[in-house]
């Protein structure tokens, strides 16, 4: 592997400042959480950094914990623990449920819900090193290229997907992103931390420089929520999200009161799809409302050359989902 | 590995002055003890050591190029033993496994997280240990296929690879045992759903899945390897 150098810090305060003054130094940067897909850049040279920021030594960001404003998960806490919180499953099912798919049992004994979230995209392109925008380029070779996992919503001038199972779960739960920079800590909303690339070609997220996401707050959430996070792949296990739904539905008997449905892997950033959302609310969960779910689901879409199987997909996801929900 | 491998093909120079070389009769090669991964060893090093490539012996030694390459000691215990080792930062936990403390055990199959040859225990998890740089193994547990067996004595899950022909070409078979063990550990008897759930991260290119899965579910069954 290139030659690199490791920093261990020990608060997230201390992990910005540190990697604004290996920037002013001229040196990249990269923060570690579990490390796993950053050491594959690393290696693949789609990041090329000199210094990584190694988290593990943080004693914050680690605990899932209720407060006056609803649940607190930190940004360090792993995808195993988030899998297996008491906590979150049994009043965050679909975030649970996400965390679970994620690729392997290795993968989520290190990985963060904060790598997760922030992941770079898994565009073959980008992964293999082509200079399109997310490598600072000027162009998507998926355009007229092999699209076949690519975005059906939200896509231009990049058409990647965003890579996260947990992200779509977050914003459909409306979490609270909480960002430490050298300046101070601020708080995004869900719908502003994801960046469309018609915004910004380059990131996926409003993350700027030398910040960096230290954890999520789940505001308090009614006693009638129920939800789900329902994960189609091209194979059994161990890969990403063909199309992910993540649901949360407010349920009155069997009426939703209100839902919440948000998609990944068919968009550059977790994508609500809020006519069906809308469509949903106020009806009772029926095998004839959840189909018509998945139909609305779809108007919007605008498939690429070689992507149009994902909107069946999609329908039938978000069908499954939403019937999945049904009371008893 | 690769890139020292890499080098040793490129470049054996017997007469430079900083070749540490080893004449063969000293190094035991007609010796019948003298194993195959010795001698691959052996002119690995004096072949990377006149490249004046340092980076993959120990730190310092022999090192030709100016260039200071980042290090730090750490403190980590492998299978039971306390190590404090000095480490470049570049190292991925397989490499000084295999590098420093010959745990060859521990295989590298693709280098990046997907096949799970490298896995090892670290604090009793399954990780890639391909993709954990050593620095961040200070003050961990490790655990390595090595540690499994004790005094010739075959761990259940090993004995039970054995009966149901868990390996066949092999390479994947530590990794395999090592996320076996962790979910015995925690789980002492899985079904077959639950050990191909928490397998899914190890791959095997011989396409050994049914029986790999046999040999997990029997070494979880009371009685099962009596």
């Amino acid at each position: 592997m290139r030659s690199l150098t490791n920093l261990n810090v020990a608060s997230f305060e201390e992990a910005a400042s540190a990697a604004q003054q290996a920037r002013q130094l001229g040196q990249s940067v990269a923060f570690s959480g579990g490390g796993t897909d950053l050491l594959q850049q690393i290696k693949d040279g789609t990041d090329n950094a000199d210094v990584v920021i190694n988290l593990r030594s943080v004693p914050d960001g680690r605990a899932i914990e209720t407060n006056g404003n609803g649940v607190s998960i930190g940004g360090l806490v792993t995808l195993t623990e988030l899998s297996e919180d008491p906590l979150v499953n049994a009043s965050m099912s679909a975030i649970a449920q996400a965390a679970v798919s994620v690729g392997t049992p290795q993968i989520r004994n290190v990985g963060t819900l904060a790598g997760n979230v922030t992941q770079r995209p898994w565009c073959w392109y980008y992964r293999n090193g082509f200079n399109c925008f997310k490598a600072g380029g000027e162009e998507c070779f998926s355009l007229d290229g092999e699209n076949g996992q690519h975005a059906i919503f939200g896509g231009g001038p990049s058409f990647i997907v965003h890579p996260s199972d947990v992200a779509p779960a977050l914003v459909a739960f409306d979490a609270i992103f909480q960002v430490t920079g050298p300046n101070g800590d601020r708080e995004v909303s869900a719908e502003d931390f994801f960046v469309l690339p018609i915004t910004d070609p380059v990131r996926e997220n409003s993350l700027r420089e030398n910040e960096l996401l230290t954890g999520v707050v789940i505001p308090n959430l009614s006693a009638n929520t129920v939800s789900t996070y329902y994960k189609v792949m091209d194979r059994e296990a161990w890969t990403h999200a063909e199309i992910g739904v993540a649901t949360v539905i407010q349920r009155d008997g069997n009426v939703a009161q209100s839902a919440k449905v948000v998609l990944t892997g068919v968009a550059p950033i977790p994508w609500r799809v809020q006519a069906v959302e809308d469509f949903l609310a106020g009806k009772q969960i029926s095998a004839a409302v959840a189909r018509e779910a998945g139909e609305i689901g779809i108007r919007d879409a605008q498939p690429l050359t070689k992507n149009a199987h994902k909107l069946p997909m999609t329908s039938a996801a978000i069908e499954t989902a939403v019937l999945s929900l049904a009371a008893g | 590995m690769r890139d020292k491998k890499k080098q040793g093909n490129k470049l054996v120079n017997k007469k430079d002055p900083a070749v540490k070389y080893v004449e063969p009769a000293a190094q035991g090669l007609n010796s019948k003890e003298q194993s195959r991964r010795d001698f691959l060893e052996g002119s690995g090093a004096a072949a990377v050591a006149g490249a004046g490539i340092s980076a993959f012996g120990i730190p310092g030694a022999n090192a030709q190029s100016s260039s200071a390459v980042a290090t730090t000691v750490i403190n980590v215990v492998v299978n039971g033993t306390q190590h404090s080792l000095e480490v470049e930062d570049r190292w991925t936990l397989a490499d000084m496994l295999r590098d420093q403390l010959d745990l060859t055990g521990t295989k590298i199959g693709c280098n990046r997280s997907e096949c799970g040859a490298c896995t090892v225990l670290m604090d009793e998890q399954p990780v890639y240990a391909c993709s954990q740089l050593a620095v961040w193994a200070d003050g961990a547990d490790i655990q390595t296929v090595e540690g499994l067996a004790q005094n010739g004595e075959l761990t259940p899950v090993q004995r039970a690879f054995v009966i149901n022909n868990g390996p066949q070409c092999g390479f994947c078979t530590p990794g395999q045992l090592m996320t076996a063990t962790a979910l015995l550990s925690s789980n002492p008897s899985p079904t077959a759903k639950e050990v191909k759930d928490a397998m899914v991260g190890n791959l095997c290119r011989c396409s050994n899945y049914n029986s790999i899965v046999e040999a997990i579910v029997m070494a979880g069954e009371e009685g099962g390897l009596a």
